[in-house]
């Protein structure tokens, strides 16, 4: 029952993935390799796919996955089974949360918590930094990607200091920088 | 109020291109000035504990904040709005256009979004700085696991029960009462 198994393979990559979407390939590698529904190079195109479309990464690459093996119900039932544990779990510890939130050690570990998250953060913005503004060259200034260097200062300005536009909305930037990609071929 | 977790965060999933992380900007947006559904220091509890649990991160953050607003079934809407875009989007493009991501238009575009990407998470880091630390100690914590994160390869979920254990330790052993530790 290729649905079963489906949602089986998708359920351990949900539950054994800690961190970000990039967490989820090492488990789609495996699935390709052991099942044969789909090859290497397949996955490679649907990593690229999943990158370069609305929503998080791993569940687009679970749609994609489902889809390519079983169809639309493939798809529909891959993304179902990445994601059932994450709601297991979470449920279980924001409801655990509720009755332990005010005890002084979990505030305590929450100090140390909140303060790392924004180290993590930072630091995964600082690898989509590289990715943007390094390229391959063979002196320094070479491998500085001026135009994106201009452009993240165009929008830096736009989005913190400029009145009139920095309470737009997010998407509104990302729209704005796609066209300056586009038009520019970035 | 179940419908509005489900448009919500189905718009934040159409919003969010790339990993968890580059939908915070997203998030804080919608969840924290427009709803007003969480504070900026909740948003980052929700990603410290979404960083060391199974699960893609933008799951567990929906799950949170569902669960919060009502309950299980809050939680399990908020989660299936945010796939719901994907399901849609995914599924039209395999059908359609597998070369999708050879386009050279949506490579330029992508190369573009990158840029703003960047920049929208570090506005979100700035933010979110404000509210997670507010003396040295949580600067210490936050230089500390920034660097070992940036130049080591140890696993996040070890630095996650580390910066819980340190937050414990500083707030017990360190801080004399009277001290707050907000």
């Amino acid at each position: 029952m290729i649905y079963f198994s489906l949602f089986y393979e998708f359920f351990k990559a949900g539950l054994f993935a800690v961190g970000g979407g990039l967490a989820t390939i090492p488990f789609m590698k495996e699935i390709s390799i052991k099942t044969g529904w789909f090859t290497l190079s397949q996955l490679t195109d649907m990593i690229a796919v999943s990158e370069s479309t609305p929503g998080p990464m791993g569940v687009n690459c679970a749609t994609y996955v489902g889809y390519e093996t079983a169809g639309i119900l493939g798809g529909i039932i891959a993304t179902l089974g990445l994601i059932a544990p994450s709601i297991i779990v979470i449920i279980i510890i924001s409801k655990i949360l509720e009755k332990f939130r005010n005890n002084k050690y979990v505030d305590a570990a929450f100090f140390g918590l909140r303060a790392a998250s924004v180290a993590l953060i930072a630091d995964a913005g600082v690898s989509v930094a590289e990715l943007t503004f390094i390229k391959t060259g063979s002196t320094v200034l070479e491998m500085i990607n001026w135009q994106s260097i201009v452009l993240s200062a165009v929008i830096l300005y736009f989005s913190r200091w400029c009145k009139p536009t920095k309470k737009l909305h997010p998407i509104v930037f990302i729209g704005f920088a796609a066209l300056m990609g586009i038009i520019f071929s970035l | 109020m179940l419908f509005d977790l489900f448009i919500t965060f189905a718009k934040i999933g159409v919003m969010t291109f790339g990993g968890g992380y580059a939908m915070l900007p997203i998030l804080q947006r919608e969840l924290v000035e427009n709803k007003g559904w969480s504070t900026e220091e909740d948003l980052a509890d929700y990603f410290a504990i979404g960083q060391c649990t199974p699960g893609i991160i933008a799951i567990n953050t929906a799950t949170f904040i569902g669960t919060k607003q009502k309950g299980i079934i809050g939680g399990i809407v908020a989660s299936l709005g945010m796939v719901f875009p994907s399901l849609v989007i995914i599924t039209l493009i395999a059908t359609v256009l597998t070369t999708f991501s050879e386009l050279e238009i949506v490579k330029h575009a992508f190369a573009g979004i990158r840029v703003a990407v960047c920049v929208l998470i570090f506005n979100s880091v700035l933010k979110l700085m404000k509210g997670a630390i507010k003396d040295y100690y949580a600067l210490f914590i936050f230089i500390g696991i920034f660097l070992v994160a940036l130049f080591t390869s140890v696993s996040t979920v070890w630095l996650i029960i580390a910066s819980a254990i340190f937050g414990i330790l500083i707030n017990t052993l360190v801080k004399k009462k009277g001290d707050k530790t907000k």
